[in-house]
């Protein structure tokens, strides 16, 4: 299998990026080339044009925003390796949840490459780092012909695999806010091998106040629909609430009924099953990393 | 006529200079032009790992590179692991553990269990079961390469 053919530039800083994505049309963006580089192989894609940013300068950072004690949070540069992101001390300190996540996506090897921008931009609705972008509330730093704009995530999957990007936009970094210290996350998937996409992934984040109520609750469930879902009805049903498993198998059920994708891993009706198990679980993972932090 | 680059890499020690197609994979650029053959091509969308090469020291898909991409860095391939005539414990430990059948996994388990072992000397059988889950074994059905993986750590670390 060989790609086809392609002019290649490698530039070295975003502006002329932005430049070469201006004055060619039919052009693709080369990141870690952990999704693009099968699909060229498997001319999936026929781009006339390839951007490599590999090159680029200023995209690969992992940093801490300033922000009040406890809360704030965490920058992190679209060429950023999911490798890095897997070993930052800052990540698993201040984001656990993307912490858990990140093992299970892919293999070493791929996580020496691929990058976060990449996975964001690609867009797969199973992907490990497309949920967390949406269970924290991520906002994205994207430049394009115009200068740079920052969009939420909520507002970046147009559809399945559709990124809110425009041919000559760059993605150059994203904003996590961090939840604070003492909240409990879980990330928690079904594949049917290790680094598979999951079939279908739940990313569970909650906040409980001393008498160990739900104070704030956040679920996304990845590889349900086109994009993340978030389940905001069970979101604002745990409020009050304190987790225990009975009671989330009432508030999980309703999960059953919303749309499913239908493919050759699973049908819809399985994967309105797992959401409702997994969303359960993670939830019970993250009030118990609650508990076991109170005891320390 | 397809676009074409001159590159200049570090493989296995010695620095090559070639000028090759920009749209050339990293594999085919080590196996056709260089004549480096055991960096092994399975699937070519990195699925099956047999690609593994170790890219300025961490193992990656060379499947998935071009070889214009690594102008200016440093690969190690299976053929670049052994020390001259002396091979390097990890290939004895899969030897005496007959940790390989046909072999056509083996350059790029190799590849990724150097990196995992220089990492992690002290590993656990599920951190190499982890390690390797993105390289497929069709004959050995993995329990003699995670003995010899946990052999070769035992070596390694020394007496």
């Amino acid at each position: 299998m060989k790609p086809p053919q392609f002019s290649y530039y490698d530039p070295r800083t975003t502006a002329e990026v932005v430049g070469l994505l201006t004055s060619h049309d039919n052009a693709k963006l080369l990141a870690g080339g952990q999704s693009l580089m099968p699909m060229l192989n498997m001319r999936y894609v026929l781009p006339d044009h390839i951007v490599d940013l590999n090159r680029v300068d200023g995209l690969d950072y992992i940093r801490e925003q300033n922000g009040a004690p406890g809360s704030g949070a965490i920058e992190i540069g679209a060429m950023t390796r999911q490798r890095d992101i897997e070993f930052s001390d800052l990540v698993r300190r201040r984001c656990p949840l993307m912490h858990e996540a990140i093992a299970q996506v892919g293999h070493r090897q791929t996580r020496n490459r691929g990058t976060l921008g990449g996975s964001l931009c690609h867009l797969d609705p199973a992907a490990e780092l497309v949920s967390v972008a949406a269970a924290l509330d991520a906002s994205l730093a994207i430049t394009g012909k115009n200068g740079v704009r920052s969009v939420d995530f909520a507002a970046f999957p147009l559809g399945y695999m559709t990124p809110a990007l425009e041919p000559d936009d760059l993605l150059t970094g994203v904003t996590f806010p961090c939840w604070p210290d003492g909240h409990g996350s879980a990330f928690v998937e079904f594949s049917r091998r290790h680094g598979d996409f999951a079939i279908v992934s739940a990313a569970a984040l909650i906040e409980e106040d001393t008498t160990g109520k739900v104070t704030r609750a956040a679920l996304t469930l990845g590889g349900l629909g086109p994009a993340p879902v978030r389940a905001g009805a069970v979101e604002r049903a745990l409020i009050g609430e304190t987790i225990g498993d009975r009671r989330l198998r009432d508030i999980c059920e309703p999960l059953r009924k919303l749309d499913a994708l239908e493919d050759i891993h699973a049908p819809a009706s399985y994967r309105q099953h797992l959401a409702t198990v997994l969303a359960r679980r993670a939830f019970l993972k993250a009030h118990e990393r609650i508990v076991a932090g109170r005891g320390m | 006529m397809s676009e074409t680059r001159r590159i200049a890499v570090t493989v296995n020690g010695a620095r090559r200079e070639e000028t090759v197609p920009v749209r050339l994979t990293l594999a085919d650029f080590l196996r056709h032009r260089l004549g480096l053959t055991g960096t092994h091509l399975g699937c070519e969308h990195g699925v099956c790992g047999a690609c593994t090469i170790l890219f300025d020291g961490y193992s990656a898909r060379s499947c998935l590179m071009l070889a214009v991409q690594a102008d200016g860095h440093d690969i190690v391939t299976v053929e670049g692991i052994a020390n001259g005539g002396a091979l390097h414990p990890l290939q004895e430990a899969f030897r005496d553990n007959h940790g390989l059948q046909c072999g056509f996994c083996t350059p790029g388990i190799l590849t990724t269990l150097i990196e995992l072992l220089r990492d992690n000397p002290d590993p656990t059988e599920q951190d190499i079961r982890i390690g390797i889950s993105g390289n497929l074994c069709r004959c050995t059905g993995y329990h003699n390469i995670v003995a010899a993986a946990l052999d070769a750590a035992r070596r390694m670390r020394g007496p």
